[in-house]
């Protein structure tokens, strides 16, 4: 039988389009609006894979396919960001001031926590591009002397969080305003929030599409000087 | 164009800008990944109308609904950094928690900030008009 799911091209696309399926199902059915699809598909799938005995290799040998339309996918985000164009250049300063405001609070509350926690210099680098989308996350921290498996781990992590308590965050705080709701959600948490921007409304998801371009073009440059703080 | 026809033809563009922001990221020397130089040039050929929103809305809307599952297979990777990451696992995950919210409320409360302000000054201006 293991020998069977090793050699099987979609066992590991299945279970994950599966899992994620159940998870807004479960959603659906038992009208929870805080349980997470995603969260439960990441977590179903561990436990599938552990019980049947599948290595996560064996796994991503045919999951990878989903990860590799991230990358045009992300290209996508081009077009609900052109389909409000217009909202962009009428609050083009409320945009960039969010971002910088969130870049800058997301490299100051790292390097403030690592000191406090006093982590070393590797650790504090490895943390510092965690709000960043993966792809810049990784360069980021290998340039800096992090650790980019860590590094893409803790970026996921922040992914999903945000993606689990954004919008209630952005209710507790009151920031109604769509834009300032993507621009939070995309600014924290990348892609993986921008996925739940996205649900939220078409303003919410082009701000959020934005956030991740900008804030990790800022981050580059931001990390490089936070860098030398610890 | 048969529908189906039509969608092959709208990823065809997509995948055509993707491999385009991979010659550029190959190319130039910055730390951009290829997907955001996918996604600006997406935007700018949008924005100079050399491809017409009916040329990718479909295929688009298409991957972008399925987003979500998408980054299962990394989150699950997971599993095979616990290893390394047991032993700081509680200071970065304080560290996680804390810093994502406090991301979160800076950029909603400054951006939130500057849109009421504009909108109040907007108010007073029609109110000096009344008068």
């Amino acid at each position: 039988m293991k020998e069977f799911f090793s050699e099987s091209l979609y066992f590991g696309l299945t279970i994950s389009i599966g899992a994620y399926g159940l998870g807004l199902l479960a959603r659906k059915k038992l009208k929870w609006g805080f349980l997470n699809p995603l969260l439960l598909a990441i977590v179903a799938v561990i436990v599938v894979l552990n019980v049947l005995d599948v290595d996560y290799a064996t796994y991503n040998e045919s999951a990878k396919y989903l990860s590799y339309l991230l990358t045009p996918a992300t290209v996508c985000l081009a077009v609900p960001l052109y389909q409000q164009m217009e909202l962009l250049k009428q609050n083009f300063w409320a945009v960039f001031w969010g971002i910088t405001a969130g870049v800058l609070s997301s490299l100051g509350s790292v390097f403030g926590l690592a000191y406090l926690f006093g982590l070393s210099h590797e650790q504090y680098v490895t943390l510092l591009p965690k709000s960043i989308t993966t792809a810049i996350g990784i360069g980021v921290s290998e340039e800096l002397g992090g650790i980019s498996t860590i590094t893409v781990a803790v970026i996921i992590v922040t992914g999903v969080l945000g993606n689990i308590i954004g919008e209630y965050i952005c209710k507790m705080f009151g920031i109604r305003e769509p834009i300032a709701v993507g621009l939070s959600l995309g600014t924290a948490s990348h892609a993986v929030g921008t996925a739940k921007a996205l649900e939220l409304g078409e303003v919410q998801g082009a701000m959020s599409s934005l956030s991740i371009a900008v804030s990790g073009l800022m981050t580059v440059i931001g990390a490089s000087v936070f860098a030398t703080f610890l | 164009m048969r529908k189906d026809m039509k969608l092959l033809y709208q990823f065809g563009v997509i995948m055509t800008v993707t491999f385009l922001g991979e010659v550029l990221h190959a190319v130039l020397p910055l730390p951009v990944p290829a997907s955001i130089y996918g996604l600006l040039i997406m935007l700018f050929c949008l924005c100079a109308k050399v491809i017409k929103l009916n040329q990718v809305k479909l295929a688009a809307d298409f991957l972008i609904d399925i987003m979500p599952p998408m980054f299962i297979p990394s989150a699950v990777g997971l599993i095979t950094v616990w290893a390394d990451l047991k032993e700081i696992v509680v200071p970065v995950m304080m560290i996680i928690v804390i810093t994502t919210i406090f991301v979160m409320i800076c950029t909603g409360k400054v951006s939130q900030g500057i849109i009421d302000y504009r909108r109040e000054k907007e108010v007073e201006r029609k109110d000096e008009r009344v008068f």
